[in-house]
């Protein structure tokens, strides 16, 4: 049902972006500028959760584990921006806004972008691989498609 | 006076008022305040009530001043003011608090408004608006930059589990443009084809231009008061059944966070606000006559119907191809002034102007000899909301 379309997904641009934490955040962001995708593993009930919010849903814990994760994912659904909204995007289209779920954290998901692949072959179900796009302040994880693992 | 602890028909709009629909901006040198005044005035005219005697001021998606409106509109002594969390989900959910107030005897004259003015401001880059925070961050180095993004996430979801289709989609927008060529007050009058539609540019893709609620300005007003004073006012009453906000932890951030579980990812959040407003109403989906959809993307339109029990869960696409939503000759109407898709968004508070004007039996397509109105609020982070008016107890 896709039709060919050899684009590639862009990045948004870096200006919408600043980077703002709070202290259950804080890790979540300093392991990505080191290169690490990680997730918020509450350490009572073992349950995961992201956003990393103050408390456990579960159980209301308030101690985390921050785990590493394998930097693998798959693609649960996305959205290709075709129109800039916002004059900062017009150099920017198409982008590739995706939620996607990591490997080795189930039950959560990432907001996240698709980037470095085409546009073609951006389908749900994707197997993705993180990287790092460097940003003042630290590193954003992104994904692209893994094209030999579907 | 009945023990039970409920708001079921106890209460009546009884007055109506609203601005035009403008252009996105064409609504200056007015102030958003203004057009606010002008509908609350209004509203107050068409019930047979004095301004200086409105008594509370219920509210959503942030609310006005209410110490300014009564400054300025000379209204003598306020007792209730409240404002719905939350942003469009609570435009239906308003009417609830309105009802609320009225019953626990807190205000006896209550007016519901909600206005927007986009001339600054564009609500479909909203989110990129907001401050940052440590949890909008997520969304925000992602590039989405508005509902239509958002939403668009959903849709697709929706398309991979149901085999959805933006023929469907499309249905949506068409039947909705069919209601507002001819309304004296929506903005778009040309009819819109299939081949309209698919030539109309991608923004976010599966959403395409047509697939987003319009751009405009205004302000609509309602007067709600006690079923028993509805009935010495001028206005034919139109009763609040019932009223729900709220909705279930799944739903949560939802469009802020996509966490949902997968079995309410693709869908409005809405599936436990319709059970418990049937639950606490003498009615079913099988009994409304009419539906207002908050339609500010036609995929969410299919979600509704779906979660309000129309039909089943991922039979939206479906439901909507079988013409069940046309006004000509469709089981269950929706949108009949042209919605927001076509005929002025107003963050909600139009589907009430409509809903008023369907049960008063004055609407411009009117359906015929309807009782039944469900209305509802945006699908968006909670609350969400919905509401049954009827035209008779
Ligand atoms: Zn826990």
């Amino acid at each position: 049902m896709s039709r060919p379309d050899p684009r590639t997904a862009q990045r948004p641009p870096d200006s919408l972006f600043t980077l703002v934490t709070d202290q259950w955040t804080q890790p979540y962001w300093d392991a990505a500028a080191q290169g690490k995708l990680v997730a918020a593993k509450c350490e009572n009930c073992v349950t995961f959760r992201m956003p990393p919010t103050p408390f456990c849903p579960q159980c209301r814990s308030q101690q985390i584990d921050w785990i590493e994760l394998p930097g693998t994912a798959t693609l649960y659904s996305h959205t290709v921006v075709e129109r800039a909204i916002l004059l900062e995007l017009a150099d920017c289209i198409p982008y590739v806004p995706a939620v996607v779920e990591p490997d080795g954290a189930p039950g959560i998901r990432i907001i996240t972008n698709i980037v470095e692949s085409s546009i073609e072959d951006i389908v749900s179900g994707a197997k993705l691989s993180v990287l790092f796009d460097p940003v003042e302040g630290g590193a954003i994880p992104r994904f692209r498609i893994v094209k030999d693992a579907k | 006076m009945s023990t039970d602890f409920t708001i079921k028909d106890r209460t009546a709009i009884v007055g109506l008022g609203a601005t035009p629909y403008y252009k996105r901006g064409a609504s200056l040198p007015q102030t958003l305040e203004e057009m606010v005044g002008k509908a609350i005035i209004s509203a107050a005219a068409d019930a047979g009530i004095d301004v200086p005697d409105i008594d509370g001021f219920a509210y959503f998606a942030g609310g006005f001043d209410t110490g300014a409106l009564q400054e300025t509109l000379g209204i003598r002594d306020v007792s209730f003011s409240a404002t719905l969390t939350g942003s469009g989900g609570g435009s239906a959910g308003a009417l609830g608090l309105a009802a609320a107030a009225i019953v626990s005897g807190q205000a006896k004259t209550v007016v519901v408004v909600g206005g927007v003015q986009q001339a600054t401001l564009r609500y479909g880059a909203m989110p990129s608006t907001y401050d940052a925070t440590p949890e909008s961050v997520f969304y925000q180095s992602a590039g989405l930059a508005g509902p239509g993004q958002m939403f668009a996430l959903l849709a697709r979801r929706h398309m991979d589990l149901y085999g959805t289709t933006r023929d469907h989609f499309a249905e949506v927008a068409m039947a909705i443009r069919a209601n507002a060529v001819g309304h004296p007050d929506a903005r778009m009058q040309k009819p819109m084809t299939r081949e309209d539609y698919f030539a109309a540019p991608m923004i976010s893709e599966p959403h395409c231009l047509f697939d987003f609620c319009l751009e405009t300005d205004g302000a609509v007003a309602v007067i709600v008061t006690a079923a028993e004073r509805a009935r010495d006012l001028s206005a034919r009453p139109v009763f609040i059944h019932s009223c729900e906000h709220g909705a279930s932890v799944d739903w949560g951030r939802s469009i802020y966070w996509m966490g949902m579980p997968d079995e309410s990812f693709a869908s409005s959040g809405h599936a436990t606000i319709a059970r418990r407003l049937y639950a606490k109403s003498d009615f079913g989906p099988g009994d409304i006559d009419v539906a207002q959809i908050y339609d500010h993307f036609s995929s969410q339109v299919i979600m509704q119907l779906e979660d309000y029990g129309f039909c089943a869960k991922g039979e939206g696409g479906p439901f909507v191809a079988s013409g069940a939503i046309r006004y000509d000759g469709g089981s269950l109407p929706i949108n009949t002034d042209g919605g927001q898709l076509s005929g002025g968004y107003i963050w909600g508070m139009s589907h009430v102007r409509e809903a008023v004007d369907q049960l008063r039996g004055t609407a411009h397509n009117q359906v015929a000899g309807a009782r039944t109105c469900l209305v509802t609020g945006g699908p968006s982070n909670l609350p969400v909301s919905g509401l049954i008016l009827r035209s008779e107890p």
